[in-house]
This record gives C-alpha cells, structure tokens and sequence, in this order.
C-alpha cells in the first residue's frame, strides 16, 4: 500500500493508511526525501495515527526519513503516536532520538510554523 | 487415607496387600460410625464447642448468638465433610464465610482457632466414647485424623485466600484513586505522585498520564514527586520511559520534587539528563511549564 503525499504550501504530509510493509516504508522515504526538494519544501510532516504497531525497523526508517530530509534542508515532525504505541516503544528502546514529535497533525503544523518563524528571525 | 496406614503403629498389620485393602474398607467403616456419633451428640458437642470458643476469648468481634450460629452450621459442614471425604463444599462455605467475617475484624489467628478447638473437642468425645476400647480408639483416630487436618487446612486456606482477595481488590481501588491527572492551564497537566510506587502502579500511572495528554492536547506535563520517598532502580527507569513516551506523544515533561534518594538513584542508572527537565519544586515546575507554554503571570494590583 503505498502512502499518498500531499502538499499543503510549504510543508508535505505523509499520512499512513494503515499499517505498511517494509517495502512501503522504503518507498515512502524515497518519494518524501525526493520530492522535498522538488517542492522546496521547508517542512515534512509524517501522520502515524493508523499504527497499531511500531516495530523497530519502522522506527528506524522514520529516524532515517527525519534525518535525511534535515540534510534535504527541511524539518520533519512524526505525529499522531497512539499512548500504547509510544510506551511500548520506549520499552524496546526505539525513542526516535533526534525527531520532532507531536500530537496530532494540527499540532505538528503548529511546531513547524513555530520554527520557520524562528529561523526567519535569525535571519 | 491410604498413608496413614503406613504409621508405626500399623506396620504389623500392613504388611501385605491384601489386608491393607480390607482395612481400608474398614476405615471408611469406622468413619461412618464416628459421623454417627457426631450427629448424635449434635447439641451437646456444639454447645461445649462455642463454650471453649469464649473460654479461648475467640471471635471477641461477635456476639455470643452469631458465634452459636455460625458455629452450628460450621459444625454440620464439618460433619458432611467427615463423611463425603469432599472438601469442595466446604471449601465454598469457608469462602462464604470468610466474606461475611473478614469486614467484622476477624483474625487469621481466631478462625485457625476455632476449627482446631472444634478438632479438639470431637478427638475428646471420641477418646471419651472408646477410652474402654484403646485399638478401636486408634483405628478411629487414625480414620479421623486426616481428615479433620484437612478439613481445618481447607479452612485456614480458604479465609487467607478471601483476605487475599479482599486486600488486591483494595490495592487496585487504591491505585485507581491514586493517579490523578489534573489540567491546571490549558495544555498544562500536572501529575502529584504519592505513595510507593511498585512497578505496576508506575505503569498504570505512565497510562493514564500518555491517555491524560492525549484526550487533554497536552504540551506540557509536571510530574510532582515530592510524595515519593524513595524508588527503586526498576521504577525509576520506569520514570525515564514516561518521559520518553510523553515526548513521542509531543509533550515536554518536567519532572519535580526529587529527593535526594531519588537523585541518587536517577545518578547511579545513569540516566541521561539531556532527556529528564527537572525543577527543584512544583512551584518551580509550574513556574517552567508556563513559560514554556508562553504564559507570563503577572500581578494586576497589590495585595490587600
């Protein structure tokens, strides 16, 4: 099952339908990190609120995807992790180190608008 | 029953199969005869029964009447087991009573007691209705015995095992009551811990505190453990998830009121103080959490 991308002005969304393969999520990191560029995009946001479950190469993957699209030049905030997936997560250690995360998509839109405000100060 | 043949005292008759067999037959025998006499010596064994019972200053948190009562129909209990040789009903009026007099105060002590003292009394009518017969006396003893330890067995078990049952049903009563999650500004929830905490109220405190930020859109979180005087290494390491786990669902926590014993053991795990926000007190913490949430408190008069 492949995961549609949308745009929504500067920043794209990923949301997870359901739960994915291995295969699916190797596909939707590639289609995330090439067209953040296309796009010029400044943000990603991914919605996992479908998982029911989070293994540790899902995890894995989305640490991948955040830290390459930071090499693309664009943030990347995981939103929409259930209660139950984040605990057992911590428990098998999978923490996302280095990830935004946020509570839902609204949320995550909050938190990028915040930091391109913030960059857009600095500069 | 079969061991019990097997006793010193027996070992000139057990020594082959076939008699071992017969006797048995004979010990069910005997039990018959001794329900008997149980059941008609009814009214008087009972009466001298709850009489040693006040002597002994047992069940002091009944009345004489209810003492009497339970005791006659512990008494029959006791009897049918005798004979049946089934614990079963008895096991479910143990429970059943159990029920009825754990909430009055009774003692694991007082109902031990009690089935001994009535073992007592029916093993001295017994030595009292054969004490001109000594080898039947034995072989009705040897007959009564197992079965009256087992009787008095099922019982104590019975009533530990409803104290048990009253005392976990408590504990989760406690617990539910223990966890509270409050919203104190919007998107601010606080959660004051008190108490112990064991490694399954550390995880339904971690539960109700990820569903808390969920259904309250939390941001920030001030976990308060001022309560909390010490933790040990498994919960404290519990503690460090929560904080994992709260930042995934995108809540920053604050962790407050660490003891210094608390302190010493977040050190000795080794835990990672880039990830733990800790603040001296709640006051502190909360004073943190709003500025984290852009809140500014500021004074509008003096106070009168």
């Amino acid at each position: 099952m492949e995961v549609p991308i949308l745009k929504q002005g500067d920043v794209l969304i990923a949301t997870f339908q359901a739960a994915l393969s291995d295969a699916d999520l190797n596909h939707l990191r590639g289609g995330l990190v090439r067209q953040v560029v296309k796009h010029r995009s400044r943000g990603v946001i991914v919605d996992v609120t479908a998982m029911d479950v989070m293994d540790s190469f899902a995890s894995r993957t989305l640490r991948e995807i955040a830290h390459m699209i930071r090499l693309r030049g664009a943030e990347t905030v995981i939103v929409g992790i259930q209660p139950e997936v984040a605990f057992a997560m911590v428990q098998l250690g999978l923490t996302l180190e280095g990830v935004a995360t946020a509570l839902d998509l609204e949320e995550g839109l909050a938190y990028l608008i915040q930091k391109f405000k913030s960059v857009e100060q600095r500069e | 029953m079969a061991k019990r043949e097997s006793s010193p005292k027996d070992l000139g008759a057990s020594t082959n199969q076939g008699v071992e067999l017969t006797r048995s037959e004979a010990q069910s025998e005997l039990l018959r005869e001794l329900v008997a006499h149980l059941r008609q010596n009814r009214n008087q064994l009972r009466e001298e029964w709850v009489g040693r019972i006040s002597e002994t200053r047992l069940l002091t948190a009944m009345t004489k009447e209810e003492i009497f009562a339970e005791a006659t129909s512990v008494y029959d209990s006791y009897v049918e087991a005798l004979e049946t040789e089934t614990f079963e009903a008895l096991q479910a009026y143990a429970r059943n009573l159990s029920e009825r007099i754990i909430p009055r105060g009774v003692e694991t002590h007082e109902v031990v007691g009690i089935v001994l003292l009535l073992r007592d009394v029916l093993a001295r009518s017994l030595f009292a209705k054969y004490q001109t017969d000594f080898k039947k006396l034995n072989r009705i003893l040897d007959a009564y015995e197992p079965a009256a330890n087992r009787i008095a067995n099922t019982v104590a078990v019975g009533f530990v095992q409803e104290r048990e049952r009253v005392i976990r049903q408590q504990q989760e009563a406690i617990r539910e009551l223990s966890t509270p999650v409050l919203q104190v500004r919007e998107r601010l929830l606080i959660l004051p811990i008190i108490g112990v905490i064991d490694p399954q109220r550390a995880r339904q405190l971690t539960e109700q505190l990820l569903r808390g930020i969920r259904t309250n859109r939390a941001k920030v979180v001030v976990i308060d453990i001022t309560g909390v005087a010490a933790m040990d290494v498994t919960v404290a390491n519990h503690l460090v998830q929560t904080v994992e786990a709260s930042r995934l669902l995108g809540a920053t926590v604050i962790v407050t009121g660490l003891s210094p014993e608390i302190a010493q053991t977040l050190v000795t795990i080794g835990v990672d103080l880039g990830k733990m926000n800790t603040v001296g007190d709640l006051q502190g913490g909360i004073e943190q959490a709003e500025r984290l949430l852009g809140y500014k408190v500021v004074t509008l008069a003096e106070p009168r």
